[in-house]
């Protein structure tokens, strides 16, 4: 697992220097025409890995390239069929005449290397239309981590042709849910970003809700109802061991790390009422945030840990407030029609994320974090709980169907968004899926 | 004639099999009251334990106000448990799945103890009962129809376990 973690890079070559006219890309618009690039499949050098010989491992990897770029929204990835020059070739010196030939403006090549313990990947980005190569990069890790290959390589690109950080390299943690709508079976489940890899983290004994990464990734809080006792626990990934962060005579809830991971913000309920609390992880003290007879719930940091946002019913219905983190100077900051819950703050720290109920829709939408500039970026039957990608141009959230009277035809599955309202996508999971929460770059 | 009479008579059996069949599960499903996985089958309830008293309250969306006829049913249940000291209850707080998923947690939490404040009132020792929100975790109508949501936003009263 360590070794997944950590990653070696051993040497960045160098980045292409020229500062002009060569290609870029807007994410802050709705991309209409996706810019066309050409993954050429990687050329392996030589494969002595056992766990590798089955697959032809430098095709896979472009085309995980391939997918994560057109899931994007932003690039087009174009046919293999019609590449002419072979991958060998075309990574030394690409002949631009032809790839601009079939429309590419960008082309991404490479090379791997395998050995028994060591996978040493190099690639290079090409501006067809200027003839230039762009990006020159190579790094070497463990063969097992090929599939994480693919997502550094695209975050690479992602950030040489956006100038924003990428996000692909990245995972989902949620809720997998099977079994009929009054008795659903919940287990916490992690998966890449495109849905690989999916491993299950709780075998589905106890109902388990809003799993949510701390910074590292490293752990996980999320809600039990183990033994009847709702609570919320810390699931540490890796040793796969759990304990109780919020074990008051009650109910604790609502849980998310602070944006240093050293606390824990979440609601704690008794005699009807619900507040929020933060527990520190390393001297186990708990602080009251708010209090007031009034339901407070959802808290979600500001990036630079100084101010909260959270759902509170203290005006009659569900309406979004924002505090500093000692619990003063709250402020109600939703005023719209309609009720307003689940609020998360943007990783960028200029926009909240929320779910907006009214007239019986609901709504994801963003807004700045004085609740001015309101977008709602999707409708539906049934939607809630947005979670940032780590570069704050992405959100994933979970819907479920109208179902019969016998609870036929329900389902919750995983969607994203990007910000500007555009490529909206169904997220594939194995199972039905919920609460999800987007991890940050695994690599930095 | 006599093939369409024979496949009446088929039908008639697989029906007659069918209805017995569903009263056969009904009826273990009354038996059983234990924590199966994480959830109490709330089938122990006041209800089975005493006729005429009905185990549950129910709400109007978002609110956890206690009704004419909900105050009724509590107050009946009051004095079951006032005659039976040696039963344990748990309230337990439901909402319908029109609402987000973390605030029907605190509101369920609320109505449970709306329901708890009340019995309490009619003296009911507090530690005699628990409460427990399930949020919109558990609809006791799979539906989505407005019928389904008015049965789900509830407060079930049952017997806690041991």
């Amino acid at each position: 697992m360590k070794n997944i973690l950590f990653l070696i890079f051993l040497f960045v070559v160098f980045f292409a220097k020229s500062s002009f006219a060569l290609i870029e890309v807007d994410v802050t618009r709705g991309n209409l025409t996706p810019l066309p690039v050409a993954v050429s499949p990687l050329y392996v050098e030589s494969k002595s890995s056992e766990a590798l010989k089955e697959i032809e491992v430098g095709l896979e990897i472009s085309k995980i390239i391939e997918t994560n770029l057109l899931r994007s929204g932003l690039f087009n990835p174009l046919e293999k069929d019609s590449f002419v020059q072979k991958p060998d070739i075309a990574h030394l010196k690409p002949r631009f005449e032809d790839w601009k030939l079939i429309k590419a403006q960008a082309l991404i090549t490479g090379k791997i290397n395998i050995t028994n313990d060591k996978l040493r990947v190099e690639f290079r980005l090409w501006d067809i239309l200027a003839a230039k190569e762009m990006m020159a990069l190579a790094f070497t890790t463990v063969p097992n981590n090929w599939r994480r290959v693919a997502h550094i390589i695209t975050d690479k690109i992602y950030k040489r042709l956006t100038g924003e950080e990428g996000y692909f390299d990245t995972r989902i943690i949620y809720v997998s849910e099977k079994g009929p709508k009054n008795q659903r079976i919940k287990k916490l489940a992690i998966m890449d970003q495109d849905g690989a890899n999916t491993k299950y983290l709780t075998l589905g004994n106890e109902l388990v809700l809003t799993p949510r990464f701390n910074p590292t990734n490293q752990m996980v809080t999320y809600m039990s109802f183990f033994k009847n006792l709702p609570r919320v626990y810390l699931l540490d990934i890796e040793t796969g061991v759990q304990e109780v962060v919020g074990d008051f005579p009650g109910m604790t809830f609502a849980p998310r790390f602070s944006p240093d991971g050293k606390k824990i913000i979440m609601s704690f309920a008794k005699d009807g009422n619900s507040d929020i609390f933060t527990m520190n992880l390393e001297t186990r003290e708990v602080e009251r945030i708010t209090e007031h007879p009034a339901i407070d719930t959802s808290p979600s940091y500001s990036p630079n840990g100084k101010y909260i946002c959270f759902n509170s019913d203290r005006s009659g219905y569900q309406q979004i407030y924002v505090m500093r983190s000692d619990g003063s100077d709250v402020k109600r900051i939703t005023f719209g029609q309609g009720i307003y819950g689940t609020p998360v703050w943007s990783p960028r720290g200029d926009l909240i994320a929320f779910t907006k109920m009214y007239r019986g829709a609901f709504y994801i939408g963003v807004m700045r974090t004085d609740g001015s500039g309101e977008r709602l970026l999707t409708e539906n039957y049934y939607q809630e709980a947005p979670s940032w990608s780590p570069n704050g141009r992405v959100l994933i959230f979970y819907r479920e169907t109208k179902s019969g009277s016998q609870g036929e035809g329900f389902s919750a599955t995983l969607w994203s968004i990007d910000l500007t309202g555009y490529n909206e996508r169904l997220i594939e999971t194995l199972t039905d899926a919920s609460d999800p929460s987007w991890s940050s770059l695994l690599t930095n | 004639m006599v093939l369409r009479y024979s496949i009446r008579n088929i039908l008639l059996v697989i029906m007659a099999a069918l209805v017995l069949s569903a009263c056969a599960a009904q009826t273990t499903k009354k038996s059983e009251t234990q924590i199966t996985g994480d959830t109490f089958s709330g089938a122990e309830t006041v209800k089975y334990l005493a006729t005429g008293v009905a185990d549950r309250v129910f709400f109007a969306t978002n609110k956890s106000v206690l009704t004419t006829a909900s105050r009724d049913t509590l107050r009946k249940q009051a004095a079951w448990l006032r005659e039976n000291k040696d039963i344990s209850v748990v309230m337990e707080g439901h909402c319908d799945e029109r609402g987000t998923r973390e605030y029907n947690l605190a509101l369920g939490e609320r109505r449970a103890n709306a329901a708890k404040d009340y019995l309490m009132t009619y003296g009911i020792s507090g530690n005699r009962i628990s409460v427990i929100s399930y949020g919109k975790e558990r609809p006791v109508n799979p539906g989505s129809s407005p019928l389904a949501w008015s049965q789900n936003r509830r407060s079930v009263t049952v017997k806690a376990a041991g």
